[in-house]
């Protein structure tokens, strides 16, 4: 499982690097949204992006919108960790594509129940 | 939560944590063994300093003689971290497993009645309300009884207010701006999911107030924190709340085995449902209507759609929510 960083606080980076290495994914980070469509267009074909709003050169809901305008990555989950937190910025980013959104700041369960959310990381089996 | 004073103020001794474990088991029945001491350090300590006591054996022994502040500690020690659908499984079997027979076995009544026992600060009891919104024919009711042993969380339902902070854990994008507007930092439920449920303080060591008898009940990670024999005592009153076809739901590490023999048990998917013993397999032939009480003034006409969703975790509690 492959996991896109796309923020532009290394800092932040460096937080979600650490929870889904911790839940078994490897990494590719980017500083903005031209970075992150840029390793895509390369090749790079991640499970997920975690994906900031604000940041220079191309934000993270236009980032949203053209991943999502393109077949290629179609099966690409796209959530938002932002702290964009305004009831009409989380519709607009689901209208757009983003699969779910991680307001910040966060815990790291938050992350993680996310993912398990979205079916990328198993969940404990009752016993 | 917070960590306790690194300055020596949030080291409970010996003697006062023996003190705080015998209140909690005489008020409510909970095991607070040996080991737990920094939770109830983490617990008392804000609470030593809002009451300006120096540190926690100050403030431990002035429960002794303050009846409020005793009733704080008992709220803070009772309090659990929770959040939205989590587990998904059990809410899985609620709306796949539960619903269906009790849609058939209900239809003349058109509503349903559910207890979330120990509901904390209602995650669990607002996912369930989704659910039902999402999953109810045209026409139904349905209510939500959330109670708790601490007034403060039930509180905290009442108002159905949640910071930003909590909405993170676990509440799936989509039913956040469907079910939530913003309040200031806080994010408040519909009016339509908040008339759906209603509060009522309740211990569940101690014999049950008038209560309906109930279709499906949530009794979900509290029954660890009591002794064998309460355990069981509490199994045999829940299932005189309990409709003879309905379905009680523990957490994951809990069980009616060995402990009443009133239950079975039924797979549903990676859950067990416990049953009233007698009780027909779910999606077998429907049995008679519980006599549950037909809608009130805090039941809402639903309407349906599909979904599935995810609820909770515990730490030392009565509040397992």
């Amino acid at each position: 499982m492959h996991a896109l960083i796309i923020d532009d606080s290394k800092t932040m980076r460096s937080i979600l690097r650490r929870i889904v290495t911790e839940l078994g994914f490897d990494t590719t980070e980017a500083g903005n949204g031209q970075e992150a469509l840029d390793a895509l267009e390369a090749g790079l074909v991640p499970d997920i992006c975690l994906i900031d709003w604000n940041m220079p050169l191309m934000d993270g809901y236009t980032f949203v919108t053209r991943v999502r305008a393109d077949d290629r990555w179609r099966n690409v989950t796209l959530m938002m960790v932002t702290t964009e937190s305004e009831h009409g910025q989380i519709v607009r980013a689901l209208a757009a594509g983003a699969h779910e959104y991680v307001i910040k700041p966060f815990t790291p369960d938050a992350i993680i129940e996310k993912m398990e959310l979205l079916g990328l990381v198993a969940q404990e089996v009752p016993a | 939560m917070p960590p306790a004073g690194d300055d020596g103020t949030g080291v409970i001794s010996p003697t006062s944590f023996a003190y705080v474990a015998d209140l909690l088991r005489r008020e409510t029945a909970m095991l607070c063994e040996p080991g737990k001491e920094y939770l109830v350090e983490a617990r008392l300590l804000p609470l030593a300093r809002s009451a300006g006591q120096p540190d926690v054996d100050s403030y431990v022994a002035l429960l002794g003689r303050d009846p409020s502040e005793r009733a704080k500690a008992i709220d803070a020690l009772t309090i659990n971290e929770t959040s939205w659908f989590r587990d998904l499984a059990p809410y899985q079997a609620f709306t796949e497993a539960m619903l269906p027979p009790l849609l058939e076995a209900r239809a003349h009544v058109k509503h349903l009645e559910i207890w979330s026992a120990a509901c904390s600060s209602g995650q669990e009891a607002y996912s369930l309300t989704m659910l039902l919104r999402e999953n109810l024919p045209p026409g139904w009711t349905a209510r939500i009884h959330a109670t708790d042993v601490s007034t403060s969380m039930l509180e905290r339902v009442r108002a159905g207010r949640y910071s930003q902070v909590e909405m993170n854990r676990g509440m799936p994008a989509q039913r956040l701006v469907t079910w939530f507007t913003r309040a200031g930092n806080e994010w408040e439920v519909s009016p339509e999911l908040r008339s759906m449920v209603t509060t009522q303080h309740l211990n569940l060591a101690a014999p049950f107030p008038p209560m309906p008898v109930f279709d499906i009940v949530f009794l979900r990670n509290v029954l660890i924190y009591f002794d064998v024999d309460t355990k069981r005592d509490i199994l045999r009153r829940v299932s005189s709340r309990i409709s003879p076809d309905g379905y009680l739901l523990l957490g994951s590490s809990e069980t009616t085995l060995d402990l009443d023999d009133a239950w079975t048990r039924e797979a549903a998917g990676r859950v067990w449902m416990h049953r009233p013993r007698g009780a027909s397999p779910a999606g077998t032939a429907a049995r008679p209507a519980s006599p549950a009480s037909p809608a009130s003034s805090a039941s809402t006409t639903v309407r349906a759609t599909a979904g599935v969703a995810q609820s909770t975790a515990p730490a030392l509690s009565q509040t397992g929510a």
